[in-house]
């Protein structure tokens, strides 16, 4: 037993963070909210370089073969850099829908409500970077389908003007297409599973990364002559920031794990329990750190409200966050 | 990241597993929690029980008359011990986790020699003078004065939280020795014999109705040279040194016995019918969540540890989370029995209060005001996280 990361997984970590770094900048990353959040082709194909959408697919079939526990460290760096794009449904669609793995084809993916209620509900169905998309995989209750470029054509969609998050821009559309079933039940409870823990791990980023911004400035901003970091209520609201952050990361590598080896715990209990987890330290350290910020974090200027807003996105993903509780509970 | 047990560790689970599962049987049945000696003399019994089968001093190093177990072992033997109901540490706490391991560290030959094996065997029962009432989160401020009179120390003054000082041979002391504001400067450390005259202790009666510990007074009481702990004014480092045998381990029964906890609340909920309430669901799931990401928490403190020998800051974490996480598991349980949690009388049959009845659930609930105080407030460990791990000024 020894849960620390491997030398192969730190050093994943470490390849991404710099790639990050390189191609995906807070600089360049806020650039992009003037071209309205568009896939950057070129950095798409980077991230297709770097493995982050093959990681998973079986060496046989051309892929990188790890498990959702490396896929789990990378997401995360991914979400700290907030790095924008379809990125964890085109990862999960690798080696069912045709050119995801290589980064040729970008594949976005919504919820297909079940049941006989679905088609009389009134939500409105809305498909994030819509027009970037070459396929759509819909994750009903009991199956997988997926529409391709053509059908997402017809769909008549709406472009949404303002999104919460600049950098996820929406499309409304009135019905989802019929697409092409690529899979049953079991592969449908398989995605959700592994799609509740890597959106944990890019909540655990984001987390992460709302932490970091709001330490950096607590140690530099001062006020009364010293800097607001030194306060104790300051200082206890960034304390709570890295314990929400380290216990959700903690359960989402256990999750990743169990996941990849499903008799050393339970796979669906821990994916829940870390979604969960994950998702309330992101919307709780972006909150956090707005208030860090003062009246800067309430301005656009101020990174702050990127994490939060992203973090609203991936735990819409997974959400409603109650009945992953619930969920927990009927499996304890 | 590898959460699967090594073939010698499985070994070593499996080993301890058999032999707990022949002597627990044969242990009498607990004394009353009132009852000082007799509970001294049912955990000191179970420790020499531990002491004939190889387990005493599991975690210690071998020149102290330990086992040297790894940290991966350690856990897997608090693991063992909780999830079979085997005794707790009980009044060998202090001897085996603190002044112990101090003493394998810092004493000398002779000081070992003395003090190790009775604590291994269970024969002499150690109680900690550590804090006092004018010193507490900031204990290098505090005042018990230790003066040099030949081959002993005169020492005055008074010690607070001392637990189970009614039945302990030898208690851990920290004295001044040093000037009155030399703070951490002139600190010693001294092994005072607790037959000594001029020792008086009062119980302290907790909101719980129980007498964990007390108050202890000190006047003119004689303390040999030769059972200070390393050298005069030094006694600071040497309380430090404790840290070092600091191995994540922390807090894991807590953690386990919370979850056994939690799965009662849930049996609890579902024989009387609030199991079709969704927050009591939600609120359940969310307990269960939370305590899922402490033991695997847990199990990455242990295995930083393992890897670098020192302990991590992560302890923090995982302290602050577990006694916060634990107040709320009492709330639960409070909301779920209504009015039968409004005594300590056991109310058996009441909302069918199962495996877990009324007395206990309010137990858990009240001693969870301790959790967030003893061992360092929350508020000291937010202190402590916020400064040593992520680098603020301090105040």
């Amino acid at each position: 037993m020894d849960f620390e990361l491997s030398d192969d997984e730190a050093a994943l970590a470490d390849g991404i963070r710099s790639l990050c770094r390189g191609r995906f900048s807070l600089d360049r990353i806020r650039a992009a909210e003037d071209a309205g959040g568009h896939v950057d082709a070129g950095g798409w194909t980077e991230m297709a370089d770097a493995g982050v959408f093959s990681l998973q697919v079986p060496e046989a079939a051309g892929g990188i073969g790890l498990g959702l526990a490396a896929a789990a460290v990378v997401f995360e760096e991914l979400g700290r850099a907030l790095v924008p794009g379809p990125l964890l449904a085109t990862h999960l669609a690798a080696g069912i829908v045709d050119g995801a793995a290589d980064g040729k084809v970008v594949v976005g993916a919504v919820r297909r409500p079940g049941g006989p209620a679905a088609s009389a509900t009134a939500a409105p169905v809305l498909v994030p970077h819509l027009p970037d998309l070459g396929a759509l995989v819909m994750v009903g209750e009991d199956e997988l389908t997926v529409a391709d470029a053509g059908e997402l054509n017809q769909i008549g969609a709406v472009a949404l003007e303002r999104s919460l998050d600049p950098l996820t821009p929406l499309w409304r559309i009135g019905r989802l297409p019929a697409g092409r079933r690529i899979g049953g039940p079991d592969e449908a409870r398989d995605w959700r599973r592994r799609q509740c823990v890597l959106a944990g791990a890019v909540l655990v980023g984001l987390a992460t990364g709302a932490m970091e911004l709001a330490v950096a400035y607590a140690k530099q901003r001062e006020q009364f002559g010293r800097p607001i970091g030194s306060f104790q209520a300051v200082k206890h609201l960034c304390a709570d920031m890295l314990v929400a952050a380290e216990t959700a990361r903690a359960a989402v590598h256990a999750a990743a794990v169990t996941s990849d080896e499903p008799d050393v715990g339970d796979p669906e209990r821990s994916a829940a329990g870390a979604g969960l987890l994950a998702a309330e330290a992101a919307l709780r350290n972006g909150k956090t750190s707005i208030q860090v910020h003062g009246g800067m974090g309430f301005t656009w200027e101020v990174p702050a409200h990127l994490y939060l807003m992203r973090a609203r996105v991936l735990a819409d993903t997974i959400g409603p966050l109650d009945d992953l509780a619930r969920r927990v509970a009927e499996l304890y | 990241m590898d959460l699967r047990y090594s073939e010698a560790e499985e070994a070593f689970r499996l080993e301890l597993r058999e032999w707990l599962g022949q002597v627990l049987p044969k242990l009498p049945p607990k004394p009353s929690p009132l009852d000082w000696p007799a509970r001294r003399a049912y955990d000191t019994a179970w420790q020499k029980m531990l002491f004939d089968a190889g387990y005493a001093g599991i975690d210690w190093p071998v020149e102290g008359g330990g086992r040297a177990a790894s940290p991966v072992e350690h856990l897997i033997y608090l693991e063992e011990l909780e999830t079979a109901h085997a005794p707790y540490v009980g009044v060998n706490f202090v001897g085996l986790l603190h002044a112990g391991p101090t003493i394998v560290v810092e004493g000398t030959t002779e000081q070992r020699a003395r003090f190790l094996p009775p604590i291994l065997r269970g024969d002499e029962v150690w109680c900690q003078g550590f804090s006092e009432p004018g010193a507490g989160s900031d204990l290098a401020s505090l005042r018990t004065k230790a003066v040099r009179d030949g081959d002993e120390y005169v020492v005055t003054g008074q010690k607070i939280w001392t637990s189970h000082a009614e039945v302990a041979d030898y208690c851990e002391l920290l004295v001044r020795t040093g000037d009155d504001d030399s703070r951490h400067r002139g600190i010693t450390w001294l092994a005072m014999p607790m037959d000594r005259p001029g020792i008086d202790f009062r119980p302290l009666r907790t909101i719980a109705g129980s007498t964990e510990f007390g108050e202890l007074f000190l006047d003119g009481v004689r303390v040999p040279v030769a059972n200070r702990i390393g050298d005069e004014n030094d006694g600071w480092r040497v309380t430090m040194v404790t840290l070092s045998f600091e191995r994540g381990t922390a807090f894991v029964s807590e953690v386990l016995e919370s979850m056994e906890i939690l799965r009662d609340l849930r049996r609890l909920a579902a024989r009387t019918g609030s199991w079709s309430d969704p927050e009591v669901r939600r609120r359940v799931g969310h307990l269960g969540a939370e305590l899922d990401a402490l033991w695997a928490l847990a199990r990455r403190n242990v295995s930083q540890a393992a890897r670098t020998g020192v302990p991590g800051v992560g302890g923090s974490v995982y302290k602050l989370g577990l006694s916060e996480l634990r107040q709320r598991i009492g709330e639960l349980g409070m909301d779920l029995i209504g009015s039968a949690g409004l005594s300590w009388d056991d109310l058996d049959g009441v909302d069918g209060a199962g495996p877990l009845g009324n007395a206990e659930l309010v137990n858990v609930w009240v001693h969870g005001f301790s959790r967030t105080i003893a061992a360092g407030t929350s508020q000291i460990q937010r202190n402590i996280i916020a400064e040593r791990i992520l680098g603020l000024p301090k105040g």
